[in-house]
């Protein structure tokens, strides 16, 4: 579904974040949309009044995004609600009327990662198999160089077949060192790598991590360890936390509701500080990350477009409620 | 994974229950009940509505026999419409061509084609001697190449290297040649992850197709997958003729309704279910089971044929006998129904087949493979007297034994109650009550958890 933001990235980084002018965003994104050919082809311009069909069939794309019944009743409550008090009765009115309802929900998410803080600045990748963390790692890899920092990566899965030689091609698409070892000890790995960085003065470590499934009790144990052991070589100062200064949870977009247990299983293991939602490419919607935002809201950092080194774009609210909200009905 | 489905479903019995019959009303209620359960259990819209349908049909024409209560005889109608949405029965591989048999993998990316692949090759080579060769056209992801080659390193299954300066479609023909010249009876075909929108990679995969011609062509998806699964499933069932479906990563706590969705929309069969990355997590899709899991009944007939494969038949008569006359139940036995409980996959593997709640409140106890080991490490520095007549092991024998087995005379002291616990269990399930006391005594008793 972000196919646009693809073909036209150089338009979509330029695109203004709300708030900031005197126009209402609603306005902007439109004529943002239109732009790139892409107008709200909405069945609600064919006009008429408000009535319950129109909100089945919101409900209908709600649901079929995967935001899930809980999040979807709360937005058609919410909606109802701002159709009472705005008076709304025109039906072209209620599709901006529910983005704008979902903007309340998303906006709060859209937080940028700041990597300068500290040095060298740690993150940890985590996520069940086959999400996209290290593909996502190879295209921060890029995004972080291209603000004038440096990356060192760290090949901290140790279990699947080729992981290590996968994030070292990526190492090299970037130019950008990476620490493997032999051995099957992720902490290990990852220890070594940012006591390199720290000598070499370098400003981002990534570390990967082997995908794992929350129910798998002994891998969510492991990667505590990792955490812990991370926690070590660079604790607690008096103007820094410990690292990982950062642990992102990876999402793949065509997941469905499990996306939230992935959520508080990470987050109650490790404490996620940041959301990736990779293969948006697709037909997929993301939709999930509504009912992330209602039943347990973490900043989304960056999404995933593609398998190429600049795939990767900053979460922007408004885009991603045109791209849930432009579908045929 | 679908056991947040069953609560759902436990629910709508529940609300059923006292009704005297099936009315149209109460019966939109318990309707309603299984579209949400459905919805939340990731089946997508266009299906639960399809279903939801197909249910009230069967339902309305439904009278309501002998003892059952309404309940019961809906659950029963979701339950048979459930079965015969998943497939009916299960479709095995079809094979059956002058060799080499082609199977092609094809999914979008992360399904997990590649380790798939591997455990395929795997099972066909471990149970029906089938001489395999492994081949990856996946030229796009980083060491997708590699990951193939060393799995098939690892498994002893021979590999055709490939390089990603080739072009898929070469790829596929030299192995393929390579595999008749060399007397393979399967060619397993890896194929690189594709959106089904991207039209150049679509177009790819159905030239692989039209030049391999395989006999299988497997759709691979994860049981993660949300709403989307219906267009993917569409979009590669168009593509490609598919001949059936591998459903991955059911050893989460997913809710796997996309299972439904992929059976619904491109009407092949689920034939195999991936429950582990390790090479051996790949089974057959049972839908009968799959339905039964659903509606909370438990995967009992998959924990029965497990049994059957890994437990000693003769021991489990021996101890089955004990069990029954409730008399002699010792720590020789105790051992045995641990060494058993190993071979049958470990604790966890078996809890994850138990009814929902009741492999609920085994986890919420932590359940401990590990503990398992150690008491085994324990009863076996006991002498043969100590192991039939525990009754004997005072203070000094504990502090020999734990000395011997190098742990507590805590733990000793430990195992020792869990083995008056499991006798006690033992001699209740004898008396009666049967299997459903023991299931719902086993929970807290089973030795290894706390
Ligand atoms: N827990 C679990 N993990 C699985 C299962 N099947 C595959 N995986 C994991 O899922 C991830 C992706 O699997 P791959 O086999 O690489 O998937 P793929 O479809 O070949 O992926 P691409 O080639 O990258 O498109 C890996 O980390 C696998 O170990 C399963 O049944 N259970
Ligand atoms: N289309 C698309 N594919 C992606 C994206 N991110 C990752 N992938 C693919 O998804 C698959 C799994 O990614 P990988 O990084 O290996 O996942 P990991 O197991 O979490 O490390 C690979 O085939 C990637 O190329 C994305 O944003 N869009
Ligand atoms: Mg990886
Ligand atoms: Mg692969």
């Amino acid at each position: 579904m972000f196919s646009f933001l693809k073909k036209n990235s150089s338009e979509t980084a330029t695109a203004p974040t709300a708030e900031k002018s005197g126009t209402s965003w609603i306005v902007r994104l439109k004529s943002g949309l239109a732009r790139t050919g892409n107008q709200l082809s909405d069945l609600f311009s064919r006009g008429g009044m408000i009535d319950d069909e129109l909100y089945d069939e919101l409900e209908t794309i709600l649901i079929t995004s995967d935001v899930g019944m809980d999040a979807t009743n709360a937005l058609l409550a919410d909606l109802r609600r701002h159709v009472r008090e705005h008076k709304l009765s025109e039906a072209s009115e209620l599709k901006a009327a529910l983005a704008h309802c979902l903007l309340k929900l998303l906006k709060p998410l859209a937080i940028p990662l700041q990597a300068d803080t500290h040095q060298p600045f740690v993150i940890m990748m985590v996520g069940v198999n086959g999400a996209g963390k290290t593909t996502s790692i190879g295209k921060l890899a890029k995004h972080f160089q291209s603000q004038g920092l440096s990356v060192l990566l760290a090949a901290g899965d140790t279990f699947r077949a080729a992981a290590r030689e996968q994030l070292i091609t990526w190492g090299e698409r970037n130019n950008v060192t990476v620490i493997a070892q032999q051995s099957g000890d992720a902490a290990a790995v990852i220890f070594d790598a940012i006591q390199s960085a720290q000598a070499r003065k370098i400003d981002v470590v990534i570390a990967d991590t082997a995908g794992r499934l929350a129910t798998q009790t002994h891998l969510m144990e492991e990667i505590k360890k990792v955490k812990r052991v991370i926690s070590k070589v660079m604790p607690e100062t008096a103007n820094s936390p410990a690292a990982p200064h950062e642990v992102l949870l990876v999402l793949d977009a065509n997941t469905g509701q499990n996306a939230l247990s992935q959520v508080k299983a990470f987050d109650q293991a490790l404490g996620v500080t940041g959301l990736v939602l990779t293969k948006l490419d697709g037909t997929a919607k993301g939709g999930v990350i509504a009912a992330i935002a209602k039943a347990h809201p973490i900043p989304v950092r960056f999404i995933g477009v593609g398998e190429g080194l600049d795939d990767l774009r900053p979460f922007v609210a408004e885009e991603f409620i045109a791209a849930l909200l432009d579908q045929p009905a | 994974m679908l056991d947040n489905l069953t609560q759902r479903l436990s629910g709508v019995i529940k609300n059923l229950r006292g009704q005297a019959r099936l009315t149209e009303s109460n019966i939109q209620d318990a309707l309603r009940e299984v579209r949400m359960a459905l919805l939340e259990a990731d089946v997508a819209l266009p299906v639960v509505k399809d279903f939801a349908a197909q249910v009230k049909q069967a339902a309305m024409g439904q009278e309501v026999i002998g003892n059952l209560n309404p309940g019961q005889a809906f659950i029963g109608v979701v339950h048979r419409e459930l079965t015969k949405l998943m497939g009916e029965h299960n479709d095995a591989l079809n094979l059956a061509i002058t060799p080499p048999a082609v199977i092609l993998m094809a999914g979008l990316q992360g399904a997990g084609k590649t380790t798939t692949s591997g455990k395929l090759a795997k099972l066909l080579r471990d149970q029906q001697k089938k001489k395999v060769l492994l081949v990856s056209c996946d030229v796009y992801r980083p060491a997708a190449i590699e990951q193939l080659r060393t799995l098939a390193a690892q498994l002893e299954i021979d590999f055709y290297a490939s390089d990603i300066s080739q072009k898929p479609q070469d790829i596929a023909l030299a192995a393929l040649d390579y595999a008749r010249k060399h007397y393979h009876d399967v060619l397993i075909v890896d194929t690189a992850g594709r959106l089904a929108i991207d039209e150049a990679m679509m177009a790819e995969i159905k030239q692989l197709h039209a030049g391999l011609k395989p006999i299988e062509t497997l759709f691979v998806v994860d049981a993660m997958t949300g709403q989307d699964a219906v267009n993917t499933a569409k979009a590669f069932g168009e593509a490609l003729p598919l001949t059936g479906v591998v459903l991955t990563k059911l050893d989460g706590d997913a809710r796997g309704g996309a299972a439904l969705s992929v059976r619904h929309v491109t009407g092949k069969p689920i034939k195999f279910i991936g429950v582990s990355e390790k090479p051996n997590g790949l089974e057959p899709f049972h839908p009968e089971r799959m339905a039964s899991r659903v509606l909370g009944m438990g995967d009992v007939l998959s924990l029965l044929e497990e049994a059957q494969r890994g437990v000693d038949v003769q021991e489990a008569e021996k101890l089955a006998k004990k069990v029954k006359s409730g008399q002699g139940f010792d720590l020789n036995d105790f051992k045995m129904q641990m060494v058993q409980m190993r071979k049958m996959g470990g604790v966890s593997a078996l809890l994850d087949k138990l009814p929902a709640q009741l492999s609920k409140a085994a986890t919420d106890s932590k359940v401990d493979d590990k503990a398992i080991s150690r008491l085994e490490g324990i009863i076996n520095s006991m002498t043969p007297l100590e192991r039939s007549k525990p009754e004997l092991i005072k203070a000094s024998r504990k502090r020999r034994i734990a000395m011997g087995a190098g742990v507590q005379v805590m733990h000793v002291n430990q195992l020792l109650k869990q083995f008056e616990q499991t006798q006690s269990m033992m001699k209740m399930f004898s008396k009666g009550g049967g299997m459903a006391k023991m299931m719902r005594n086993m929970a807290g008793k089973i030795p290894g958890m706390r």
